[in-house]
């Protein structure tokens, strides 16, 4: 098994935060920054300035959805969720799985019937679509993947990064 | 013309004109695959063009180095396709567009009716149960049949290696993975999620339902659900397919339907000239003999019980 495959599949595990009781919510502590893709190899753990986001996005809902106790923004969402009480966790890999697409969760997927998240997202995708999607959306934060997280080592060794400016040879040979 | 369409237009062509007619009753459009076919959608509204996908195949295939880093843009400047050093390429376009450039990743296909499998007289080429097509570098003969045959343009040729393997292009990472339930290695580092892997038939409807919820995103058109019989990957896109370097001219039917003729006639060849140079041959040494051969045959049909 080669090295890089346990760390795309452990990377950008979520540093945990978990609000044990919907009734601490609203005084529940909230973490001013979190330390996300900790198991990754090829980019370093960066810290999250939640406290900064909380700031400048006010809308819990905006990140987490239904999770937390404020309104549902999303009308899709509302449907079911206008009335439902907070979760017992509230942090991204609470709901969004590491390994979407292991045998395990496509096997507990298709045994579920009444599931109606079928499109729920993995771990890695929901956060870099929330992260990148609204940095480009409000146009001022970070979109490049080095801004965020530079490469290690061993990332920059898979990139290849070392041939950059090489001279492509462009593969069309008609 | 571009030389693989002019071959294939030949192809085509060659076979009208030397059975008279095309057979259109051999056309099975309704193959539906394996049923437990996995696949992979390719959502090209999520990907960034990252490349990290064509990285993650170079490591996961044993490729050699790139000719440039995974990380340089300029690659971007030019149309790729695959080759038998990188079986994934990400390709921009819509680069002018206000909202922004389109990637997309172009890899083989998996076919449910693979022309490249069909097109191989040696049967290098297997469609396994798991969707993967797979290929036998072992049996190749290097006669790139396969090359011509694919409507998407995947298989790779060695150039540099006089021996096997000679025919390259996605596996689906079915030895290292696939074959154990595990998703591709590209679908497992995409940061975006721009790639879901599952069953085909899930994926299908999953596509279907991300249109329904959110129609200003998408087209409603889900490449390769039917297209050339249907495909392992299939792809979403915000504007029309033909802008993002899609082949929208293909028909629902399998290539297959097309070239049968022609390709039926390749066996047929191979297994009749032997036959008839040995024929001639025999036929050369008997006059040689001359009456002894004749005898000598005749005997021995007589000494039969
Ligand atoms: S895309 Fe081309 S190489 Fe891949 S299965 Fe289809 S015909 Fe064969
Ligand atoms: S890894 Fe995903 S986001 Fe990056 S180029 Fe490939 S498909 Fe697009």
């Amino acid at each position: 098994m080669s090295s890089y495959k346990h760390l795309i599949v452990a990377a950008l595990s979520i540093g945990a935060i978990s609000v044990s009781s919907p009734a601490a919510l609203q005084c529940a502590p909230v973490p001013d920054s979190i330390t996300l893709n900790q198991n990754g190899k090829l980019f370093s753990p960066f810290t999250f300035n939640h406290a900064k986001h909380i700031q400048s996005i006010k809308e819990c809902a905006d990140c987490h959805h239904h999770t937390t106790g404020t309104l549902v923004l999303d009308p899709n969402c509302a449907r079911c969720h206008q009335n439902s009480s907070p979760t017992a966790v509230v942090s991204c890999k609470g709901c969004h799985s590491a390994t979407p697409f292991s045998p395990e969760t496509l096997a507990a997927k298709r045994a579920d019937k009444q599931r109606y998240h079928l499109d729920k997202m993995g771990l890695k995708g929901a956060m870099h679509q929330n992260c990148i999607g609204c940095h480009n959306k409000v146009g001022n934060g970070p979109t490049g993947c080095q801004d965020c997280h530079p490469r290690t080592k061993e990332g920059a060794a898979f990139y290849s990064t070392n041939r950059k400016g090489a001279k492509p040879a462009h593969a069309e040979e008609e | 013309m571009k030389r693989r369409n002019f071959l294939k237009a030949c192809l085509i062509g060659g076979t009208t004109i030397a059975l008279g007619k095309t057979n259109k009753g051999y056309a099975s459009g309704s193959f539906e695959g394996y049923p437990e076919a996995m696949g992979v959608l390719v959502d090209t509204t999520r990907c960034i063009g990252c490349r990290s996908c064509e990285a993650a195949c170079n490591k996961e295939q044993k490729l050699p180095e790139p000719d440039t880093s995974f990380d340089d843009p300029a690659v971007f400047e030019h149309d790729r396709r695959p080759t038998s050093k990188a079986y994934t390429v990400v390709n921009r376009y819509q680069k002018e567009q206000p909202s922004g450039p389109v990637y997309r990743k172009v890899q083989c296909n998996h076919c449910n009716e693979p022309a490249c499998l069909t097109s191989c007289f040696v049967n290098a080429y297997t469609k396994t149960q798991e969707g993967a097509v797979i290929y036998n570098s072992k049996v190749c003969v290097g006669c790139r049949n396969c090359m011509i045959a694919c409507p998407f343009n995947a298989p790779g040729y060695d150039y540099d290696s006089a021996t096997n393997p000679i025919v390259k292009k996605c596996i689906l990472c079915y030895d290292t993975r696939l074959k154990y339930g595990k998703p591709p290695a590209c679908v497992e580092i995409c940061p975006q999620e721009a790639l879901t892997f599952g069953h085909r038939a899930d994926l299908i409807k999953l596509a279907h339902e991300r249109i329904r919820a959110t129609p200003e995103r998408y087209v409603d058109h889900v490449y390769g659900e039917k297209e050339v019989g249907g495909t392992s990957w299939l792809y979403l896109a915000p504007v029309g397919f033909d802008k993002l370097g899609f082949d929208t001219t293909l028909s629902n039917d399998p290539i297959i339907s097309n070239v049968k003729d022609f390709l039926g006639m390749v066996p047929m060849v191979l297994s009749i000239w032997p036959a008839l140079f040995s024929g001639i041959h025999l036929l050369c040494k008997n006059q040689e003999h001359g009456e002894h051969g004749h005898e000598t045959e005749s005997n021995q049909e007589d000494t039969k019980p």
